[in-house]
C-alpha cells in the first residue's frame, strides 16, 4: 500500500478520531481513494460515516495517524491551502445545505462564483448541466419551493460543476423514492466512468446491491474494507 | 418527488455519457450563453433581508442621529462664537465716568475725537441719550429721564482692521487726555467666549467618540448575531472552496451597505431636525427667549459644516461598521478553521 498518498487521489493511514476527551469514533483507519475508483462507505447508523467523510473533506482534522491529499500531507497543510483542495472534491451532503435564498441557478454555480470567474464564462454550462439533471425548467426556483428529489439533483449538480477529481455524497438517495435512487446511482456511476472518483455514504443495501464496487464498512469505529 | 420528473431525470441519465462528454469540451473553450436561455441573476451570497441585518440599519440609524446632532451643535456653537469674535473684535468702546467739575459730554467727544485720529480705526461717535436710553431701558423702563443722572457717556468705536490698532496705546492715551476715560477691547469676553466654545467642542468630541465606541460594539455584537444566522452560508462557502478573503469581502460589503443606510437614516432625520429648527428660529422672534436664542446663535441655522458633518458622520459609521464586521469574520473565520 501506498501510505505516502504518491498515487492515491486521497489516502489514510492509522487514522483516528475523537471528539474533545471522549473516546475514539474512528479507529486505525487506513485505505485508499484511488483515481477513477468508485465506492461504498457503509455502516449501522453512528458507526461514523459522516465523521469519516468530514475527514475526506478537510471539515476536520484527525486526531492521530496520517492523511495525504492529492500528494499533500494534511498535517502541513495550510489554512489558506484548504480552498484549492476542497475545489479538488465535490460533496453533495445528507441535507443538501443550498443557500435558500439563492436560486437553484446561483446554487449550483457557487463553486465557480466563488473562484472569481466572470459570470458570462460559466452561465451557460452551469444552464447546461441543470438541464441535464432535469432542472432545466427550475433555474429561478428557490430551493424551499424545490422538491426532496430536485435538492438532491440541484446538490449534485453543484458538486460536480467545477469537474471534482472526488466526488464524496452522503445518504444521496436517502430523501427519494427506490426508483429515483436507482436513476440517481446510475448517474453517479456515470461520473465515475467519466473519471471522477466516487464515495457513496449509505446504509442502503438494496441500493449498494445496484452495482458492484468497493465497499468500505464501518462497524464501532473500525473500517473494513471488502472488494 | 413527482413521477414525471423522474421520468424526465431517466431520459436523461440514458445518453448521460456523451452529453457529459460534450459538456466537458464545452466547458474548456468556454461556450458563450445558451441561445433562448433565461438569464442568470447575481443574488448577493449574505442574504439581505435578515432580521439581524434589519435590526443592525435601525441600532447603526438610532447611534448615528445623536452623532450628527452632536456634530450640528457642535458646529452651531462654534459658529456663534466665531460670529461673536469676529464682533467685538471690530469694536471698542470707550467709558467715560462722570467726574466733578468736568462736563462729561465734552469729555466723551475728546474721547471720540482721539479715536478717530487713531490708526486703523474707522469711526468714533459718542452714542446719544436715546441709545442710552434704550440700554437702559431693560432696567430703568421705557421712556426714563436720564438726562439728570449721572451716568456714564459710552463712545463707540469701529475698527477697520483690528491688527492695525494699538489698543494699549490708544488707552494710555486716553487715560491721560480724558479725565475719567477708559477703554474696553472687550479682551475679557473673547477670552471667555474663547474657553466657552473650546470646551463646547472638546465636550462634542468626547460625545462623539462616545457615540462611536458604542456604534462600534453594537456592531460588533449585531455582526456576530448575523454571522451566527450565516454559519451555514460561510460552512457552504468554505465547502465548496471558497478563500477567507472572499467570504470577508462579501460579509464587507453586506455590511458597508447596510452601515450606510443605517447611518444615512439617522443623518437624514438629524437633517430634518436641523431644517425644523432653522425654520422655528426664524419664525418666533416676537418673544424675549426666542430674541435672546436669536442673539446668541443668530438665526438657530445649522450652516453646512453641519450638514456636511453628518454626511461625514453617516459615511464614517458605515466605514467603521464594514472595519468592525471584517474583523469579527476573519475571527470567526480563524474559529472555524
Amino acid at each position: 500500500m501506498d501510505t505516502g498518498g504518491a498515487s492515491a487521489l486521497i489516502s489514510f493511514e492509522n487514522v483516528g478520531l475523537r471528539y474533545g476527551t471522549g473516546p475514539e469514533v474512528l479507529s486505525d483507519l487506513t485505505f485508499e481513494i484511488e483515481p477513477r475508483s468508485f465506492q461504498f462507505l457503509t455502516g449501522p447508523s453512528g458507526a461514523g460515516k459522516t465523521s469519516l467523510l468530514k475527514l475526506l473533506f478537510l471539515s476536520l482534522t484527525p486526531t492521530r495517524g496520517l492523511i495525504h491529499f492529492f500528494g499533500q500531507d494534511s498535517a502541513t497543510m495550510q489554512p489558506a491551502d484548504l480552498p484549492k483542495f476542497r475545489r479538488r472534491v465535490g460533496v453533495v451532503f445528507q441535507d443538501f445545505r443550498l443557500l435558500d435564498h439563492m436560486t437553484t441557478y446561483e446554487n449550483v454555480a457557487l463553486p465557480l462564483r466563488v473562484t472569481g470567474r466572470d459570470e458570462a464564462s460559466y452561465r451557460s454550462d452551469v444552464i447546461e448541466l441543470l438541464q441535464w439533471v432535469g432542472l432545466g425548467d427550475r433555474i429561478h426556483a428557490l430551493p424551499p419551493v424545490l422538491s426532496g428529489g430536485e435538492k438532491q439533483r440541484a446538490a449534485i449538480a453543484r458538486a460536480v460543476i467545477g469537474h471534482p477529481e472526488v466526488l464524496l455524497a452522503d445518504e444521496p438517495t436517502g430523501n427519494v423514492d427506490p426508483p429515483l435512487a436507482r436513476r440517481l446511482l446510475r448517474l453517479f456511476v456515470e461520473l465515475n466512468r467519466l473519471g471522477t472518483s466516487v464515495v457513496i455514504a449509505t446504509h442502503d443495501i438494496g441500493l449498494m446491491n445496484q452495482f458492484d464496487a468497493r465497499r468500505l464498512v464501518l462497524d464501532e469505529g473500525r473500517l473494513h474494507i471488502y472488494g | 418527488m413527482g413521477e414525471s420528473v423522474a421520468d424526465a431525470l431517466r431520459d436523461r441519465v440514458a445518453p448521460l455519457a456523451e452529453r457529459l462528454a460534450d459538456f466537458v469540451p464545452r466547458r474548456a473553450r468556454g461556450a458563450a450563453a445558451a441561445d433562448g436561455m433565461p438569464a442568470a441573476s447575481g443574488s448577493a451570497i449574505v442574504p439581505e433581508q435578515t432580521v439581524a441585518g434589519q435590526a443592525l440599519i435601525i441600532v447603526v440609524g438610532i447611534m448615528s442621529f445623536p452623532a450628527c446632532i452632536t456634530i450640528g451643535a457642535v458646529t452651531l456653537v462654534a459658529d456663534a462664537a466665531r460670529d461673536w469674535q469676529a464682533d467685538i473684535a471690530r469694536e471698542l468702546t470707550i467709558q467715560v465716568r462722570p467726574i466733578e467739575n468736568a462736563d462729561v459730554r465734552a469729555e466723551a467727544q475728546k474721547a471720540a475725537t482721539i479715536a478717530s485720529g487713531a490708526p486703523g480705526v474707522r469711526s468714533a461717535r459718542v452714542l446719544s441719550d436715546q441709545e442710552n436710553a434704550k440700554l437702559l431701558e431693560p432696567w430703568l423702563g421705557a421712556g426714563a429721564d436720564i438726562g439728570e443722572l449721572p451716568l456714564p457717556r459710552l463712545v463707540v468705536v469701529e475698527i477697520d482692521d483690528p491688527k492695525g490698532v494699538d489698543v494699549d496705546a490708544l488707552a494710555e492715551r486716553l487715560k491721560s487726555e480724558v479725565r475719567g476715560a477708559s477703554l474696553d477691547d472687550h479682551r475679557a469676553w473673547t477670552n471667555r467666549l474663547n474657553t466657552m466654545a473650546g470646551v463646547t467642542v472638546a465636550i462634542g468630541a468626547v460625545v462623539l467618540g462616545m457615540v462611536f465606541l458604542a456604534t462600534a460594539l453594537c456592531v460588533v455584537f449585531a455582526t456576530r448575531g448575523a454571522m451566527a444566522g450565516n454559519r451555514d452560508t460561510v460552512s457552504v462557502l468554505h465547502l465548496v472552496g471558497a478563500e477567507d478573503r472572499f467570504i470577508v469581502g462579501e460579509f464587507q460589503r453586506h455590511f458597508l451597505l447596510l452601515g450606510l443606510r443605517g447611518g444615512l437614516i439617522g443623518a437624514g432625520a438629524a437633517a430634518v431636525l436641523f431644517l425644523l429648527m432653522s425654520l422655528i428660529g426664524s419664525q418666533t422672534f416676537n418673544t424675549a427667549e426666542a430674541e435672546q436664542v436669536s442673539m446668541l446663535f443668530g438665526s438657530f441655522a445649522i450652516g453646512p459644516t453641519g450638514y456636511f458633518g453628518a454626511l461625514g458622520v453617516a459615511f464614517l459609521i458605515a466605514i467603521v461598521t464594514a472595519v468592525t464586521s471584517r474583523i469579527t469574520v476573519f475571527r470567526y473565520l480563524e474559529r472555524v478553521e
